[in-house]
């Protein structure tokens, strides 16, 4: 490869992570800004403190909805992989009358946008007495489709003969579930939990609707109620709440951006 | 040896399956489908159905269906002006994210396609926004739009632009949110657009190389046509998403100025929880139904294509 291409690579690689990564940098930068950098528009801070961290904590009950936040999103991630595994492992390994049908249903549900559904769904919560309890927050996601359409894609790459040979071992369907299939896709299984987590941490809507007050508000929803108080008069303390709730979702990407590209592309795609 | 033999086959047992047995293949299966057909029925179906009947109905504050109206609402809609601005910031809003996060997205990715050293580095930053909230990436960009705060207006002014009035003006506003949605939205396109790139065979390129085809060449002959399934698959997610916007919306705007942001699910949205107006505001999560229908519709009409093809 030439050098003069490579340069021009180098280059725009720089200059397109620079431009898309700069309001993540610019929001670490201001949560240490005091007041009169903020309103000078500087990009560094002038000197560096934790100030805006202590006031954050201090203002909203930041670590409590934080506590919420990983409590829902962990919930989410094990009901949504128990629930998914469970059906894709019908759907690629025990065969049935309607079989065919069922998951055509299951598919069925991603033309519906959650959206759409919000408002019965909202009643729904209300009448059950869920509303500001995990209930509301967790159980209506535990049912993914696209979850079930990922798992069963990576339990179809399993040979049958695997699964034949654990029929003939004496093995009954839950152990060949729980000791050939799941351990044989484990690295899918850890996709859709990542998958999961990230979108469940991530969501804002839901918890606006069904969140009245602190017991159970999540830091998306936090977020909004700082921006609020806060606006105005403190910048810095708002970034340092927005640094706060990134911090672990930005982690988990760094983290496994390898795995969640090969996971998603090949149940997206296949 | 003959006696045992006789014996054997005297005391076995026919070998024809009762009904019990003949189930249990169906037994298990609804057995470990249930949690799934269960959550469906409860958190899809049945609002998607009840959505529906309320749209017919008046309803009280409390969202109880109170007086039959037929299509009153939807009339009602149709009619509106307000309801009008909506949908057409809604397909404005398509027009301006969707397009870019595709093109976008596919640049990236063609530069982190690339062999060099250091090349995961690059590729984990262009994914990074994946990993950002609606809630977040908005109070981001909020301060970044602010009229006196704003970072961006300066930043504008080094290259000689003059300072634009972000959120305050109703063209700009749109605009103002497409950007926080583009930016947002690049993260996860990037991702499953790189994996559509490294699918695709060296061997195509090398043998293309081998007769000496240049970048572009290679790039609309082999690269955009072996991709055109994921960018498809991409190009209607983001639609779908976009019509699905929402949180961008509440925190930079609140729908205005003049209702020039009041995209369809913060219609929705204002209709049933701000103003009670559970009928008016189910034939809106209705009409937003048929939208992303019909572009799950032209995806499956886009499958079998390929599969025409193939």
């Amino acid at each position: 490869m030439n050098t003069g291409r490579t340069t021009l690579i180098y280059a725009l690689l720089f200059i397109s992570a620079l431009i898309l990564f700069f309001p993540i940098l610019y929001a670490v930068s201001v949560s240490f800004m005091d007041g009169k950098d903020v309103f000078n528009r500087a990009l560094l801070p002038s000197s560096f403190s934790f100030d805006n961290y202590k006031k954050v904590f201090s203002s909203v009950p930041l670590l409590h909805y934080l506590k919420n936040s990983f409590v829902v999103s962990s919930l989410v991630t094990i009901g949504q992989l128990t629930v998914a595994s469970l059906a894709a492992y019908v759907f690629a390994f025990i065969p049935f009358k309607g079989r065919d049908f069922l998951f055509i249903v299951v598919l069925a549900t991603l033309m519906i946008p959650w959206e759409a559904t919000m408002i019965s769904n909202f009643l729904t919560v209300q009448h059950l007495g869920w509303v500001n309890s995990y209930r509301a927050l967790t159980i209506p996601f535990f049912a993914s489709a696209f979850g079930i359409f990922l798992l069963r894609q990576h339990f179809k790459s399993i040979p049958y003969e695997l699964y034949e040979a654990a029929q003939i071992e004496g093995l009954t369907r839950f152990q060949i579930f729980y000791r050939v299939v799941l351990p044989y896709s484990r690295m899918s299984l850890v996709t859709l939990g990542i998958y999961s987590f990230l979108t469940t941490w991530n969501m804002y809507l839901w918890p606006l609707l069904v969140t009245t007050n602190d017991s159970v508000r999540t830091i998306q929803i936090g977020l909004k109620q700082l921006q609020t108080v806060e606006v105005a008069t403190e910048w810095g303390v708002v970034m340092a709440g927005v640094v706060v709730a990134i911090l672990p979702t930005l982690i988990l990407i760094f983290i496994s951006q390898k795995q969640l590209q090969k996971g998603l592309t090949q149940g997206a795609l296949k | 040896m003959n006696e045992v033999m006789e014996k054997i086959e005297r005391y076995q047992v026919p070998k024809k399956e009762n009904l019990w047995q003949k189930t249990a293949n169906l037994r298990t299966s609804i057995l470990y489908l249930s949690p799934a057909i269960v959550l469906f029925s409860v958190f899809v179906f049945y609002p998607m159905f009840k959505t529906v009947y309320l749209s017919f109905f008046l309803t009280d504050a409390r969202g109880n269906a109170a007086l039959f109206v037929g299509l009153e609402n939807y009339l009602y809609l149709f009619d509106s002006t307000s309801f009008k601005k909506s949908m057409k910031a809604t397909w404005l809003f398509a027009l301006y994210t969707v397009p870019s996060i595709v093109l976008i997205s596919f640049f990236l990715a063609l530069l982190a396609n690339e062999k060099l050293r250091g090349i995961g580095f690059f590729r984990t930053i262009f994914t990074s926004t994946m990993g950002m909230s609606v809630a977040a990436s908005a109070v981001i960009w909020l301060f970044l739009f602010h009229p006196t705060v704003g970072v961006l207006n300066t930043l504008l002014g080094y290259l000689g632009i003059r300072p634009i009035p972000w959120l305050l003006d109703s063209k700009w506003a749109l605009v103002s949110i497409a950007i926080t949605t583009i930016w947002m939205n690049i993260g996860f396109s990037f991702l499953i657009i790189l994996g559509g790139l490294q699918n695709i065979s060296q061997d195509l390129y090398e043998s293309a190389r081998i007769d000496g085809a240049g970048y572009f060449y290679q790039l609309f002959r082999i690269t955009i046509p072996l991709l055109s399934p994921t960018l498809f698959f991409i190009l209607i997610i983001t639609f779908i998403n976009s019509f699905q916007s929402f949180g961008q919306v509440d925190i930079l705007t609140k729908g205005g100025p003049a209702e020039a942001t009041n995209l369809i699910v913060y219609a929705i949205y204002q209709d049933a929880f701000i103003n009670y107006q559970f009928g008016t505001a189910s034939a809106r999560a209705v009409i937003l139904f048929f939208m992303v229908l019909g572009l799950t519709l032209l995806q499956f009409k886009f499958l079998e294509k390929k599969v025409h093809y193939q």
